[in-house]
């Protein structure tokens, strides 16, 4: 027996009515793109529903790729039996047995639009449900509030049976919010910002700054090795690395001990904007938590954010850092995360870091130096990397080394 | 020439060979070092442990390089269970594992562990109802193995993987060595918290293994040392090792896609040609492994009949290679059958993916006459 097709229900895009149209065309660019290689599948849409016809692909391999796409409420798989009593009692209890997770009480909801169907509704709940009682142990009927409604569909055509609803990720469809650029280090957060910021519909672009020979290839590749994480999203995903040496030397040199990772964030902060302002951005995205560290405190945010008026949107502002690892462990990126290697944000933290540095020292400080020279060499060497998922696996390595596998 | 000897080693694949002097020669750094040359050669690591996690659906953290089988079975049993010892010293496996499992619970044995044996009907077979007889609150440890290497007997793994799910406390190792790339195991699904491979039975090199160590799972290793490995397995990693079992489990993985068909029609060509004949006993259960018949000719030494078949430019063992020169009775039939001449004489044919059934056709002509001029010496 096999699957026929699979319904999709999209929550809270059926709310948005004006925009609906983009979102819903954005969800259908997304789902084909999972869709890809499964060259048979054909992918439709009504009012508020799309359906996936199967032509003979593997249902359970769609829905899994399915589950992590973002605007999608929930699915259903979905068979088509001929219009036989016999084969309809074969397909209840082998939609019975396929099921997901294990299930206490049951119903069935017949619906006969064919009234030529030779068993009426009544007769069909009682013969099927009968039947599943027959063969399977356990289980009972509760027409009231049961963990499986099984419903079936009498059509003309064919008769269709339904009913296991699983979870889809929820959240908007993948850029139908804008786009915003991710400053993404090494660390456990930003990561966890860049998933939570595309749930809900943004699309991301990753901004890496890369200190060498302060930092090492390694801290880099974690860097690539992340937002290939952060690419089985989005298909792809671009990655702006900026060679920021020069600027922190000179902050070294310019800027009093326990100010100098206040105008480096702040310095991040204007490379950011000026790559954001290029690739046509709305807003920037970092992994700050309240109070996590000396740079996030309020304080420090406060005067750190002077220097630009686009939003900086901070996902994880709220959140603990306990919580942030387990979402982490959950988007596959605490063990690469976890990495060892320095970055640049560790070599050059001071001793002493100003907790509650004030917005008039650390522009009056900055007063002396001429940044802007440097911040626009900076944009302008950056070397910027198209991650794809599908190539992802091979990052960073030669043709030669792919020869070896 | 005919190699019919895979159970006890493969051919390397050329393509094998080739990445594995490549990557000495090439990118002989040390993973560990902090330069470019060392990250390259981690590079290569890392990409070697994605590659094998995915073609084994486990997860890279999983994977942890050993020296072989007999290496990552001495872990998987000994790191168990000296890591649990607190929980309790009880040990459940069968009579019929390979020596490096064998003799490692035999070791525990000895230091102070308690092991359970579980016997096997004809078919090669421990049954569940032995197994769940023999759990006890102490015991923390089940290893059975996939595939058998004398027989090619297969344990239903998964069921003892759903039964073990009740109990938290046990931890189950599997020896897959023979297993892998031939009979199809879902190590997720089984319930499996430690599985051994070894690269040179799937055409890779000698002295490459893999041990999946489920993420969690604690476990002593054997060696103290310099942290590699997630500290459970110390030494500078052997990257072009690392490297030639990917490829070589890639290559098989592909081959088992398209040659399983092939290799059980091989089996069965010979099977009915041997079995039809006379003075010839098939050890074998029917449903056992593609790759593996092993039978026993009573009354003949088996010592000979190879030699004899050599001389034919044929190459089949007797029984495992380790013991094959012990002489001994072979350990798997004995616990099948009980019977001392039909385990004294024991030829065990293995076969690959690089096999063809007309040598089946001449394997099945040769042993005839083989037997047939044998027997008339003998007498
Ligand atoms: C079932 C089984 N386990 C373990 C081993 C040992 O593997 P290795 O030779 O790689 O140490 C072998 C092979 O001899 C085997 O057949």
């Amino acid at each position: 027996m096999e699957f026929d097709h699979i319904i999709i229900r999209y929550g809270e895009i059926s709310t948005k009515k004006r925009n609906r149209k983009g979102f819903v065309d954005k969800l259908k660019a997304n789902i084909r793109r999972v869709l890809e290689e499964f060259e048979n599948a054909k992918l439709s849409a009504s009012r508020d529903r799309m359906y996936i016809l199967l032509n003979g692909e593997d249902h359970k391999e769609i829905l899994n790729l399915l589950k992590g796409v973002f605007g999608i409420q929930s699915l259903s798989p979905a068979l088509k039996i001929d219009r036989d009593i016999e084969e309809l009692k074969n397909a209840v209890l082998f939609y019975f047995n396929q099921l997901s997770r294990q299930v206490a009480t049951f119903k069935i909801t017949a619906k006969r639009a064919d009234k030529d169907f030779p068993y009426n509704t009544d007769e069909l709940n009682h013969i099927l449900g009968g039947h599943l009682l027959k063969n399977t142990e356990g289980i009972t009927v509760d027409v009231k509030n049961p963990d499986f409604n099984l419903r079936v569909e009498v059509r003309k055509e064919a008769v269709y049976l339904t009913g296991e609803v699983i979870q889809g990720a929820g959240g908007l469809p993948l850029g139908s919010s804008g786009k915003a650029m991710l400053m993404l280090s090494g660390g456990i957060d930003s990561p966890v910002a860049g998933f939570l910021s595309m749930k809900r519909g943004l699309e991301i672009e990753c901004i890496h700054f890369y200190s060498p020979p302060f930092t090492s290839e390694r801290s880099r590749q974690k860097a690539v090795d992340l937002a290939g994480k952060l690419a089985e999203v989005s298909g792809k995903i671009k990655l702006h690395i900026v060679p920021f040496t020069d600027i922190q030397l000179l902050i070294q040199k310019q800027i009093p001990e326990n100010y100098t990772m206040t105008t480096t964030r702040r310095m991040m902060l204007k490379v950011a904007d000026k790559i954001m302002e290029k690739q046509q951005g709305m807003a920037i995205i970092t992994g700050e938590s309240l109070g996590q560290v000396a740079s996030q405190t309020l304080n420090s945010m406060y005067a750190i954010n002077e220097v630009t008026n686009t939003p900086v949107l901070r996902p994880l502002i709220a959140m603990d850092k306990l919580d942030i690892i387990e979402l982490a462990r959950g988007y596959d990126t605490l063990e690469i995360s976890n990495r060892p290697y320095e970055d640049c944000c560790t070599v050059f933290t001071p001793a002493t870091p100003k907790t509650k540095p004030r917005r008039d020292k650390v522009s009056f400080y900055e007063s002396f130096v001429d940044f802007d020279e440097l911040v626009n060499e900076a944009v302008n060497k950056v070397e910027t990397i198209t991650i794809n998922h599908k190539q992802q696996k091979d990052l960073g390595a030669s043709d030669e080394m792919e020869d070896l596998f | 020439m005919i190699y019919f000897d895979n159970s006890a080693t493969t051919k390397p694949y050329p393509e094998v060979i080739e990445s594995f002097v490549k990557v000495s020669s090439e990118f002989f750094g040390n993973p560990s070092s902090l330069h470019g040359i060392g990250a390259q050669a981690e590079k290569l690591l890392t990409k070697a442990r994605n590659q094998i996690a995915e073609l084994l659906d486990i997860r890279g953290s999983e994977v942890y390089f050993t020296s072989g089988g007999t290496e990552g079975n001495n872990l998987a049993i000994k790191g168990a269970a000296f890591a649990n010892s607190g929980k309790g010293k009880h040990i459940i496996t069968t009579e019929i594992e390979h020596a490096s499992v064998f003799d490692a619970c035999d070791y525990l044995k000895n230091n102070g562990f308690d092991i359970t044996y579980l016997p096997v009907n004809r078919n090669g077979k421990i049954q569940l109802a032995d197994l769940v007889r023999a759990i006890r609150k102490e015991t923390i440890l089940v290893s059975a193995m996939h595939v058998n290497n004398e027989t090619g007997a297969i344990q239903p793994i998964t069921e003892i993987g759903k039964l073990l799910s009740a109990y938290p406390n046990i931890l189950f190792h599997v020896d897959h060595v023979q297993g892998v790339g031939k009979v199809p195991l879902d190590i997720k699904k089984s319930g499996i918290d430690l599985c051994t491979i070894s690269g040179h039975k799937f055409h890779g090199l000698k002295g490459n293994g893999v041990l999946f160590i489920k993420d969690g799972t604690n476990i002593s290793p054997l060696f103290s040392g310099g942290s590699q490995e997630s500290k459970k397995r110390s030494g500078t990693e052997n990257v072009a090792g690392a490297v030639a079992l990917a490829k070589a489990l890639r290559i098989t993985m592909e081959n088992q896609k398209t040659g399983l068909e092939k290799l059980k029609a091989i089996r069965q060509m010979l099977w009915e040609g041997l079995e039809a004949f006379e003075g010839i006993e098939i050890n074998s259960p029917v449903e056992g492994a593609p790759h593996i018949l092993n039978f026993s000719i009573p009354g003949l030494k088996s010592e000979v009949f190879v030699h004899a078949l050599e001389e034919d430019g044929i190459f089949v063992s007797t029984t495992s290679a380790c013991s094959s020169k012990k002489k001994s009775p072979s350990r798997t039939v004995m616990a099948m059958f009980g019977n001392l001449e039909r385990a004294e004489s024991i030829i065990r044919i293995s076969l690959s993916y690089q096999n063809e059934l007309q040598e089946a056709k001449r394997v099945v002509k040769m042993v005839r006459n083989t037997v047939n001029n044998l027997q008339k010496v003998m007498r």
